[in-house]
């Protein structure tokens, strides 16, 4: 990684105004159960969006659509339309593979693969690239070395690339959730509370680390932590009750929100 | 109640001590008297009732459970992971629940009845097929014994794959991986150890089951050369001529010497695959 990474505030980045995820008018049902409602929520590109909304509210759920990973349950029945960089990836030919390689996903508790560091970074690059057995063992410890410079693990890890993933701590665990996503040069990362199974201090660290992946990745990210979505998010959406009340930018909306339940909320009338 | 089981556990040691201290007492005095070590492992000649020159050659015997085993392998392998992975990562509901149940009932066929289908029903149907004299051989006792230890060998994988934790597929799945690839590249691997121990416990099932391997084997002493050829196991050899025997004569002694050759190797592999388990434990 020769590039510095992007200055927290560069300014060009909100320029951009172009939707990397477009949701319409969604609904979702858990059997007979409707978790969601209508949704309509535009996701732009290059930024960092926080969901933000009491728990069970729909947020996971929301967000566990946009990579159809719902989809493992079974008996997810879906309306309306999820677009992801102008293809609905609702439509019955969808190419989940593909889809789930342009959209990475990060998940609460960190989860690497029970098998080595180097595997756990490799393991996507290799599912999504036809000939990647061929490719000789420099390209790849140079792509695990990149994924692993980008989240800040490469000091830390370089010794042990070939010890189990699993033996990490739970902040470079998560950090190396992250890293793996990076080789296939995914769009859009959805990450599911990716702090709240930290400590205070880690989750510092994993909040500077997705800050600094501002730009180059166009981030949705579920935080039941208020002070975290307002700190390290552009803008900001908030749900109840399997609704999209209000979308805004972060600034504003945690200064003059527009509905009772979003001011309500952020004064922590809800749990 | 704790009681019980304490009473219980104690008298299953004192069981198996017993056991062994018998089997060990009967073949002591052959041991130590007309065995020849080299003899015993090295010489396929088995006349134990021999007038003059009696022979106690196991090598034959040992080749021929150690070919009917490893034929017994080679089908229950492939079959019991198979049927492993389709019930535990595939099926669902009804499908799963029956399938589970069919196991079960497979798993309950007394061994004569396998064997019985191997005298009779694999017997023809080897000779119709490969054109053979006769039917009573490796291949066949082999298919019979893969077929008896494929349950509970398809059990334990099972098991072993449902121990793998969802998050593992979950996140593979959710970085494009399709259910075969999360299959073969994470659970696969997570289960490696409870797949090996399925695998060491239908060996050890081969290596101790006598009465179907007796009657689908053709029974004869001979060194297979073919997978039609008929071999001779060693428990079928005991089961065999242990009725025969004068208690305490030479055959008697080599009779329980088999037998605790039996015991040794089988606790071997029981023991591995034990050790492999409490392998996974640790993790
Ligand atoms: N797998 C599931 N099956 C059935 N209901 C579910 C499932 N997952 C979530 N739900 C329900 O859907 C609603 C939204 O859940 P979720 O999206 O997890 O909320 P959040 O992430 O905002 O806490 C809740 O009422 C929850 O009980
Ligand atoms: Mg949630």
């Amino acid at each position: 990684m020769e590039t510095p990474p992007p200055t927290p505030d560069a300014p060009d980045v909100l320029a951009n105004t172009e939707i990397a995820v477009r949701v319409k008018d969604f609904s979702l049902w858990y059997g007979t159960f409707q978790a969601l409602f209508a949704v309509d929520f535009n996701v732009k590109q290059g930024i960092i969006t926080s969901l933000i909304g009491p728990s069970g509210c729909g947020k996971s759920t929301l967000l566990r659509s946009i990579n159809r990973i719902n989809d493992r349950l079974g008996y997810v029945r879906t309306e309306g339309v999820i677009e992801v960089l102008g293809k609905n990836v609702l439509d019955s030919d969808v190419a989940l593979p593909q889809l789930r390689k342009q959209v990475g996903m990060v998940f609460q508790r960190p989860n690497p693969l029970p098998l080595s560091i180097r595997e756990n970074i490799l393991f996507s690059y290799t599912l999504h690239t036809p000939d990647a057995r061929k490719r000789t063992k420099a390209e790849k410890d140079q792509i695990v070395e990149e994924a692993l410079r980008e989240v800040l693990l490469w000091d830390t890890v370089k010794d042990r690339l070939d010890h189990s993933a699993t033996a990490l701590s739970l902040e470079q665990q998560q950090k190396l959730c992250i890293a793996r996503l990076l080789p296939v040069k995914p769009r859009v990362l959805l990450m599911d509370e990716p702090c709240s199974a930290l400590d205070p201090e880690a989750t510092a660290a994993v909040e500077e680390l997705i800050w600094q992946l501002r730009g180059e990745y166009t981030i949705l990210m579920v935080t039941h932590n208020m002070a975290q979505a307002r700190r390290a998010s552009d803008e900001c959406a908030f749900m109840l009750m399997g609704k999209l009340v209000e979308h805004a930018d972060t600034a504003e909306m945690f200064v003059t929100p527009r509905h009772k339940e979003t001011a309500d909320y952020i004064e922590g009338r809800y749990g | 109640m704790q009681g019980i089981m304490y009473l219980g556990g104690i008298s299953a040691i004192i069981f198996i001590i017993g056991i062994f201290v018998f089997i060990a007492k009967e073949g002591l005095p052959f041991l130590f008297g007309a065995f020849d070590l080299k003899e015993f492992f090295t010489s396929p000649r088995w006349i134990p009732t021999s007038e003059n020159n009696p022979t106690y050659g196991a090598l034959a015997l040992i080749l021929g459970t150690a070919s009917v085993t490893g034929m017994a392998m080679i089908v229950a392998i492939p079959f019991s992971l198979g049927a492993a992975i389709f019930i535990g990562e595939f099926a669902t509901g009804k499908t799963r629940e029956t399938l589970k149940i069919l196991i079960e009932l497979l798993a309950a066929i007394p061994s004569v009845v396998w064997g019985f289908i191997g005298l009779t029903i694999m017997n023809g149907l080897i000779i119709k097929l490969f054109n053979v004299p006769i039917g009573l051989n490796v291949l066949n006792a082999g298919i019979i014994l893969g077929l008896m230890a494929a349950p509970i060998m398809t059990t334990i994988a099972e098991d072993s794959l449902k121990a793998v934790p969802d998050k593992y597929r979950e996140a593979a799945e959710a970085m494009g991986a399709t259910r075969w690839q999360t299959i073969r590249r994470v659970v696969l691997p997570a289960a490696k150890n409870g797949l090996v121990s399925a695998v060491l416990l239908g060996v050890g099932r081969g290596f101790g089951e006598t009465m179907a391997v007796l009657m689908a084997s053709g029974h004869s002493i001979n060194i297979p050369h073919s997978v039609f050829d008929s071999v001779r196991a060693l428990t079928a050899t005991i089961a065999a001529e242990l009725g025969e025997t004068a208690v305490g004569s030479p055959h008697y002694g080599a009779l329980f010497t088999l037998g605790i050759l039996l015991f040794i190797i089988t606790f071997l592999i029981n023991l591995t695959a034990d050790l492999v388990v409490r392998g996974i434990r640790k993790k």
